[in-house]
């Protein structure tokens, strides 16, 4: 078998609670409601939606595919409604309660000012496909954020349509294949360190290239040697994250990039990380010919509790022609402009095709615009300061009760690493991390970058103030003393959750994916 | 901090970026900071300069559209511990999102006719292409026969991917007739194909016989993937999956997220329980807490890039959460009544907007079926005349031109799409104004 | 019967040409709780050192390696519906395919039982 789970990661359940509490009627506790699912509570006649009277009319135009019976859909009333997204939302944990330190997610304060933004009619009312003369302030709204992304990574360009971090990996892989190709120098590998993201290597494994790992030296960053010793005519070129997946910044980036543009390839940065530097380095300055920004990290829109993300890719004056359409351009009166398919072969023949329909995440445009235009070129360097600022001061206040892999190299950038090194035997990261649920922190990432047994990554963010990561410090401090000691009450934490440890086993020997009627 | 940290300053912690790249100051030639006023005044002049949808007679559509919203869905989508919170990896304290996405697969699977469906993907061109990739996984053919019906920038897209996958996308621009060519369809079906591509309603709003074709395709032992870019349509419609779709995607747009100028958006996925296992992106699925309550977590992970790597089955990390929200919470408040009578208001204004415009001169309405979308055919560029109707303060359309820019056949193609918002007054407006620039 | 086993964690158990093959207790208890196996097709024929099968548990997926070349001839079907017989009987009743051997030398290769928990154990 290959490698044997490498990150250590085997979820175990813990003891069910112990008897004592006080049973309620309801189930419910206090504030703590428990809400049944919406299939056991509502009906299909019911609505929550009033509509003008419909009349009864001709449905032939319908043809013979006219349903029968109405769909099987059960609905509430308003206040219903209310009530049951309103009690699930407090199931939750988010930013907005607390410090939420998941490393390489980048969690941060959202600004409300964006959501308002965003709301605006120009720019939520408004058809992706209307003459391009109605939506002017529309397309304005785009390019003045895609000037600002050239601007603030020193690149040449920049494809905005790429809907998540991984769909910019992939059109940024796409734009390096589209380049070779024009080249008639196809090429068929991939460089990928060890410690990358998973994305990574699937993102090249789709665009059709074979991939190959990068091992790391021991103080956590890519082995150049190893790196340029593998170099050849068969490499089309690299991906690496910087600052990587350990927090550390991959000084030799640039002797990296020199390296595999002397051998006629491409340099691809996943720029999860971006937050860290924005302000204080330009990847363009580094050699790089492509780097998705994911918008929901470094410029704060939000996370929605599972996307919509958003993944621009600035790229380099190589890779420029052969961006996806459709993009938007400025012309000379301050006018925008749209090139689309009708006009491609015109302005810009060599585009690689297509990524999606329209024009990409125009919700988290506006957005993240807003969110630059208020922190501006000073602010967005204050904010990669304070973020790191606030990384090492967790990284050095844990280091003596904590085991930090790499702690002995040197700062950290955004976010500090640490392992199980240590833990009494059985226990586990994935222990210390349901300990920090109970009081009342969501968890750092754990089990990642793989490279790490029994990973922790802290990622405070610049949204805490040292207070608030005093608190933390000291809840992490206590933990990883009980996870030292052996404390039984940690391997069935959380205890205070709405929910217990819960058995993925089952979850995925007999999935149950859709509520079925009794 | 500093102290704590054994650094001297903010800036000696960035020591590792080589000094020749290390900037010293903010970059010049960029604004600095700016106050709230000031960033909402900048940004209200920029929606300023937009002609809104809700502004004008609109009738818009072709993968997109703009229905009544109620004020409740984007109450609740607002509350911060929907908005700001991450993917439910820590399922404890994320039961609200997990409850929320196994309430909207188990939507999204009656809606389509699926037995299961996915947490979301990024919208529906992404997850039509998605589709025909995991139709080439479980049949390993990979050629794929797609309807001219099939949106054209879902076709561009999948034509993108397809290019860097080795897949075989056999396609054709449709004919601007009454209906759409099943018979020519089923002809390309051959051994070799994985799937089938059947929009429903296609892009000229007429509707496919989708029974017959999926009978042809799995006869073949090909799939049939059908797509929906309105499925509010689906309120009138038979559902994909009751008429043989083995896999239904769509673009859950049209429910709870508004127009936005094409994004974020909702890709919906549901097919056969048989497939679980070759589906892309999140699920969501039931289980039981170490003291035996009910509870949700995110499952069969192992199919995805963050465990399988290169082995995956998609290169997707994120869905399209709070977009899967807001349709969810829409459904929740139609119910399968308050929906039927949404698509019965948008389907009674499509028949009185082509009874009006069938009387307007040189109009002819093509479709002989259709939901809430339909095209007619006009004596001129149709391009133009969009850009004249916008000009008299009527967005009268989608015309064929800006979606088919090479086919000259479709020129005078016109898509006119309504729903509950379209008022008779606003189809009276179309009806005038293209009247006056027609004349 | 002979049983050897590789450094990859794959047992096979030998009588004759034909083989039976499975992972071993140590790998499934790295694991985890396994929750799906994907047994290799029927007639496969299969190279020494080929991805044959994968063993899902909750957050890891595992290529399970051919220890020998040859041809599957039979799959435990059992494990479609129990995956957790890899967990409770590995090296028995978990067992995961049959196969005839086309190259019977590629066993010495292969370490025996008292040399995997050598091996084992210095992990």
């Amino acid at each position: 078998m290959n490698e044997l789970n490498p990150s250590g990661w085997r979820p175990a359940m813990g003891a069910a609670s112990g008897a004592g509490q006080i049973e309620t009627f309801t189930g419910n506790r206090a504030l703590q409601l428990e809400e049944a699912l919406l299939f056991e509570i509502g009906a299909s006649d019911r609505s929550g939606v009033d509509f003008d009277d419909v009349p009864n009319f001709d449905l032939s135009a319908l043809g013979p595919n006219a349903r029968k019976v109405a769909p099987n859909l059960p609905g509430l009333s308003e206040p219903e409604t209310v009530r049951h997204y309103t009690r699930l939302s407090r199931q939750n944990y988010a930013i907005d309660l607390g410090v939420f330190p998941l490393g390489s997610c980048t969690m941060k304060h959202n600004p409300r000012l964006d959501e308002k933004v965003a709301r605006m009619p120009g720019f939520a009312d408004v058809h992706p496909l209307q003459p391009v003369q109605t939506v002017q302030g529309a397309l304005s709204a785009i390019n003045e954020l895609a000037v600002w992304l050239i601007k603030l990574t020193g690149m040449h360009g920049v494809a905005m349509t790429p809907k998540a971090g991984a769909h910019g990996e992939l059109c940024g892989l796409l734009c390096i294949r589209a380049a070779l190709e024009a080249k008639g120098d196809p090429r068929e590998v991939i460089l990928v360190p060890e410690s990358a993201h998973g994305t990574n290597p699937a993102t090249a494994a789709f665009a059709g290239y074979r991939v190959e790992s990068i091992p790391a030296t021991a103080d956590g960053r890519v082995d150049v040697a190893a790196l340029t010793a593998r170099l050849g005519p068969d490499v089309a070129g690299v991906m690496i994250t910087n600052p990587n997946t350990c927090g550390l910044f991959e000084r030799d980036l640039k002797v990296i990039a020199d390296a595999v543009h002397a051998v006629g390839g491409y340099v691809y940065c996943d720029g999860a990380n971006f937050n860290a530097i924005v302000g204080r380095v330009r990847p363009g300055d580094l050699g790089v010919d492509a780097m998705h920004i994911n918008l929901h990290k470094t410029f704060s829109t939000p996370h929605g509790g599972g996307g919509p993300g958003s993944g621009p890719v600035v790229l380099s004056e190589a890779l420029s022609p052969f961006g996806p359409l459709p993009f938007t351009a400025r012309q000379a009166d301050g006018s925008m402009k749209l090139i689309e398919e009708e006009d491609a072969h015109l302005e810009h023949p060599q585009a690689f095709g297509r990524m999606c329909a329209f024009h990409g995440q125009m919700g988290m445009f506006t957005r993240a615009l807003a969110y630059i235009l208020s922190h501006g070129a000073d602010g967005l360097r204050q904010v990669s300061g304070d973020a790191v600022l606030n990384a090492n001061y967790v990284l050095r206040s844990l280091d003596d009760v904590l085991e930090a892999p790499f702690g002995a190299a040197g700062h950290c950038m955004h976010e500090a690493l640490f392992s199980d090194d240590g833990f009494a035997d059985g226990f586990s990261t994935l222990d210390l991390a349901k300990g920090l649920i109970d009081e009342g922190y969501h968890p750092m990432t754990v089990y990642f970058p793989l490279v790490v047994h029994g990973a922790m990554l802290v990622e405070p963010t610049e949204t805490e103030s040292k207070a608030g990561l005093d608190q933390f410090i000291g809840a992490m401090r206590s933990l990883g003393a009980r996870a030292k000691a052996g404390d039984e009450l940690l391997k069935s934490a959380p205890h205070l959750a709405p929910r217990r440890r819960l058995d993925e086993t089952l979850a995925a020997r007999k999935p149950k994916l859709v509520y079925k009627d009794a | 901090m500093l102290s704590v940290i054994g650094a001297g300053s903010i800036d000696e912690l960035f020591a590792d970026v080589p000094e020749h790249a290390r900037l010293t100051a903010p970059i010049a030639g960029l604004p600095n900071h700016a106050s709230e006023m000031t960033v909402e005044r900048h940004m209200a002049r920029l929606s300023a300069d937009n002609m809104t949808a809700g502004s004008v007679p609109f009738f818009l559509g072709a993968g997109a559209y703009r229905h009544h919203i109620p004020a409740t869905v984007d109450h609740m989508i607002q509350r911060g511990e929907f908005l700001t919170a991450y993917t439910p990896y820590q399922p404890e304290i994320a039961q609200g999102t997990l409850q929320v996405l196994f309430e909207f697969q188990t939507q999204v699977a009656r809606l389509f006719g699926t037995d299961i469906a996915n947490a979301s993907l990024y919208d529906g061109s992404t997850a039509c292409w998605e589709a025909i990739a995991m139709a080439a996984r479980i049949t390993r053919r990979n050629k794929a026969v797609v309807s001219g019906g099939l949106h054209p920038h879902y076709v561009e897209t999948a034509r993108t991917m397809a290019k860097f996958t080795g897949d075989v996308l056999d396609t054709n621009a449709p004919d601007l007739v009454a209906d759409p060519d099943d018979a020519a369809l089923i002809a390309k079906i051959d051994g070799e194909t994985s799937c089938v591509v059947v929009q429903y309603p296609d892009v000229l709003g007429r509707i496919p016989d989708l029974a017959v074709i999926a009978a042809a395709a799995q006869a073949k032992g090909a799939l049939l993937i059908a797509v929906v870019t309105e499925p509010v349509a689906l309120g009138l419609l038979e559902s994909p999956g009751s008429l043989g779709a083995d896999i239904v995607v769509g673009e859950g747009q049209s429910i709870g997220v508004g127009l936005q100028f094409g994004g974020p958006y909702l890709g919906l996925f549901g097919c056969r329980e048989k497939f679980v296992r070759q589906i892309p992106g999140r699920l969501c699925g039931e289980t039981v807490d170490a003291d035996g309550k009910r509870g949700f977590v995110l499952t069969l992970s192992t199919r995805e890039q963050h465990i399988r790597r290169e082995k995956a089955t998609s290169n997707i990390c994120t869905n399209s959460g709070l977009c899967a929200l807001a349709f969810s919470v829409h459904m929740t408040l139609l119910g399968g009544a308050g929906l039927t009578n949404m698509a019965k208001l948008s389907h009674l204004r499509a028949r009185q907007a082509a009874a009006q415009l069938a009387k307007v001169p040189g109009v002819t309405v093509v479709n002989r079926h259709y939901f809430n979308e339909f095209a007619v055919a006009l004596p001129k560029d149709a391009r133009q005349v969009v850009r004249d109707l916008a000009d008299r303060h009527v967005l009268g359309g989608v015309s064929l031109g800006r979606l088919y820019p090479h086919v000259d056949a479709l020129t005078g193609g016109l898509l006119i799409a309504t729903t509950e918002c379209t008022s008779e007054d606003d189809i009276t407006a179309l009806a005038t104004a293209l009247a006056e620039v027609l004349a | 019967m002979t049983r050897y086993f590789t450094k990859d964690h794959e047992w096979i158990a030998v009588e004759g040409s034909e083989a039976t093959v499975g992972i071993t207790t140590y790998a499934q208890s790295q694991l985890g709780d396994i929750t799906f196996v994907e047994v290799p097709a029927l007639d496969a024929t299969v190279s020494k050192g080929d991805s044959a099968s994968v063993v899902d548990s909750v957050k890891a997926a595992s290529d399970v390696y051919a220890p020998v070349s040859g041809t599957v001839t039979v799959v435990n079907g059992a494990l479609e519906e129990q995956p957790e017989l890899v967990n409770s009987d590995a090296e028995g009743e978990g067992w995961l395919w049959k196969m005839t051997l086309s190259d019977p030398a590629e066993l010495s290769s292969l370490m025996d039982e008292a040399a995997y928990q050598a091996f084992v154990a210095g992990l």
